[in-house]
């Protein structure tokens, strides 16, 4: 038995499926991006930070810390800014969990998935305006990185492709936050469980120290870690000091290894968290 | 024939629960179902099936003509979803709610503008129109949340505990709202824990307890299958009570009940107000002083009592 209804499409007929999950997807992204203009303080308190970590870092390690043989603090700062610009990228997994378990909680991700739109867009849409929250956070961290003392040495171009390959890495940190906010019940607990992996996560690695100081299985951890390759990539492209001369694959090619840690990351977390999606619950 | 929402041996659980065991609906087109239970009932989970919201384990479903599990994308085409919670965003003004719902039902951005604008005037919200969804009251964002399930005039319309948490002022204004919407040929499932809002606005009612229906009907063959109407007489004064019993039992059709704490004496009868008006004479001929009289009708209340065993808010502490 079938219904008889007469039906007229109540809403507009489907368009090709790509222009409508970009569409959608833009559509999305706008609403998150003036949520973010609503909610400055986030935006704020997502700079302080890491400008509270590069002043610290700056002057309470930096002379202590032994990088190529110098503890110069000066060569320390050039150093450890793009470990401190690679970790602030990964941050975004957290906003981007909570944003999304928010969403779950106040009954819109309902909302969203009883609507004809296409199925990955309200993800998409969230990490796209993450990207631009990340990029604006970048902006001014690297403003005051200049301010203590870093400089690019190979030029600008070079500078924008390891800047690219930052924003790349927060885009993929953010769909393993989409993956945890569709995952947990409230926005405070895909804050903290999007922020306690990122600690050893971006600590055992050479963001903060060189590696080759390590004692050898954690430097086997730290050579290997998706996070390093990031962070060697961006010294290579910024003509900073403390590129890590190990033999590991990652290391002696840290562009691609970047670019593969990052579309792999996006790939696998794409493609849970929007089944996830399809079947979630709030 | 079947209706605009037909459902047949929706089964869902949820680890050991049962939240639908064996739900069948049919709602013709251009009707009112309210579906009727306590917290827990499986009213909430029902509407996600059939809003494509969650799989249902076993069954079928069909929303507008289209089957909802083989074409969940096209059932959407054709559905607005109010669920129990107000969702709209916060941060954004009503009109630009409005405006990314429209878009998202994959109209034009100057379609959904003036859609919205359009809303916004029918919902009485023009003038909150442009503040942020978070300076509105309960009310104001309920009537949002319906808006926004309206953006495309949606045949099909699935309302999940519209005026839960509104008080009775904003509770009847959404009713107005609801019944002008089904006036212009919309068919809805609303789903209730209020007996007074399915009496009020549905045509037919589904009585729903542990994922199974166990009864259906108008209000009136609900209420007439409870039983008909009864004197309820108030006495004055306790000693009173044993000869007013008396004077009703003559009256009465079936099992006098007497309530001593409350001097209450309850009793079936037929003849409706004629019959009340002899029952006040003879009192008073005896000289019996009453509190109150009065001739009951049984509400969905007593239905729902009469049903479940329990009365249908008192189960709401051991919701889900």
């Amino acid at each position: 038995m079938t219904a008889t209804v007469a039906t007229q499409p109540a809403a507009a007929q489907p368009r090709n499926p790509i222009s409508q999950s970009v569409r959608d997807s833009l559509v999305v992204a706008k609403r998150n991006l003036i949520r973010m203009m609503r909610i400055p303080e986030m935006i704020i308190f997502g700079m302080i930070q890491p400008i509270m970590f590069v002043v610290l870092f700056s002057y309470v390690f930096g002379g202590s810390m032994n990088v190529g043989g110098t503890t110069d603090p000066a060569v320390y700062r050039e150093f450890l800014m793009a470990g401190i610009f690679a970790q602030t990228v990964t941050f975004a997994t957290a906003g981007a969990g909570a944003g999304i378990a928010d969403d779950m909680h106040k009954g819109l991700v309902d909302r969203f998935r009883s609507l004809p739109m296409a199925r990955g867009a309200v993800l998409t849409g969230r990490t796209l305006a993450d990207s631009v929250q990340t990029a604006l956070t970048l902006l001014v961290l690297a403003v005051v990185a200049l301010i203590v003392g870093w400089r690019v040495h190979e030029g600008i171009p070079k500078a924008l492709g390891g800047f690219a390959l930052l924003l790349l890495l927060g885009y993929a940190f953010s769909w393993i936050g989409a993956l945890i906010g569709l995952s947990v019940r409230t926005p405070e607990a895909a804050t903290s469980g999007g922020l306690i992996w990122l600690f050893p996560l971006t600590f055992v690695s050479n963001a903060f120290v060189d590696s080759s100081q390590m004692t050898p299985w954690l430097r086997h951890l730290a050579d290997w870690n998706p996070f390093s390759a990031t962070v060697q990539a961006c010294r290579e492209l910024f003509g900073n000091p403390g590129v890590s001369s190990s033999g590991a694959w990652p290391m002696q090619h840290p562009v691609w290894a970047s670019l593969v840690w990052s579309v792999l990351i996006i790939v696998v977390f794409r493609t849970l968290a929007v089944r996830k999606y399809r079947s979630a619950t709030s | 024939m079947t209706g605009a929402i037909y459902a047949e041996g929706l089964v869902k659980t949820f680890g050991d629960v049962r939240a639908l065991d064996g739900v069948d609906l049919d709602v013709p087109e251009g009707t009112v179902l309210g579906l009727l239970g306590p917290n827990g009932a499986g009213k909430t989970t029902a509407v996600r099936v059939l809003t494509t919201l969650l799989k249902p384990d076993s069954g079928k479903a069909v929303v507008a003509g289209i089957d909802v599990l083989r074409h969940p994308n096209e059932v959407r085409r054709q559905i607005g979803l109010s669920g129990q919670f107000a969702a709209v965003d916060e941060y954004l003004t009503g009109r630009e709610n409005l405006q990314m719902v429209g878009q998202l039902y994959q109209m034009s951005g100057k379609a959904a503008k003036a859609r919205a604008g359009e809303l916004l005037e029918q919902f009485n919200l023009a003038e909150a129109a442009d503040r942020t969804a978070k300076t509105y009251s309960g009310g104001m964002r309920r009537r949002l949340d319906l808006a926004a399930a309206l953006v495309v005039r949606p045949p099909v319309m699935f309302m999940d505990e519209p005026t839960t948490g509104l008080d009775p002022r904003n509770r009847m204004a959404l009713w107005d709202v609801i019944q002008d919407l089904v006036a212009g040929g919309t068919t809805l499932l609303l789903t209730t824990q209020y007996l007074e809002e399915a009496d009020r606005l549905a045509h037919d009612i589904c009585v729903i307890d542990h994922g199974k229906v166990i009864a259906r009907g108008t209000s009136d063959q609900l209420k007439a299958q409870t039983g008909g109407e009864r004197v309820e007489v108030v006495v004055h004064e306790r000693e009173d009570l044993v000869p007013a019993a008396e004077v009703l039992r003559g009256f009465g059709k079936g099992e006098l009940k007497v309530q001593d704490h409350t001097r209450q004496i309850t009793v079936p009868v037929t003849g409706g107000a004629k019959l009340l008006a002899e029952v006040i004479r003879e009192l008073d001929t005896r000289g019996i002083e009453i509190d109150d009289i009065g001739l009951r009708r049984p509400t969905l209340d007593d239905v729902f009592i009469s049903l479940t065993g329990h009365a249908a808010e008192l189960k709401e502490e051991e919701s889900e």
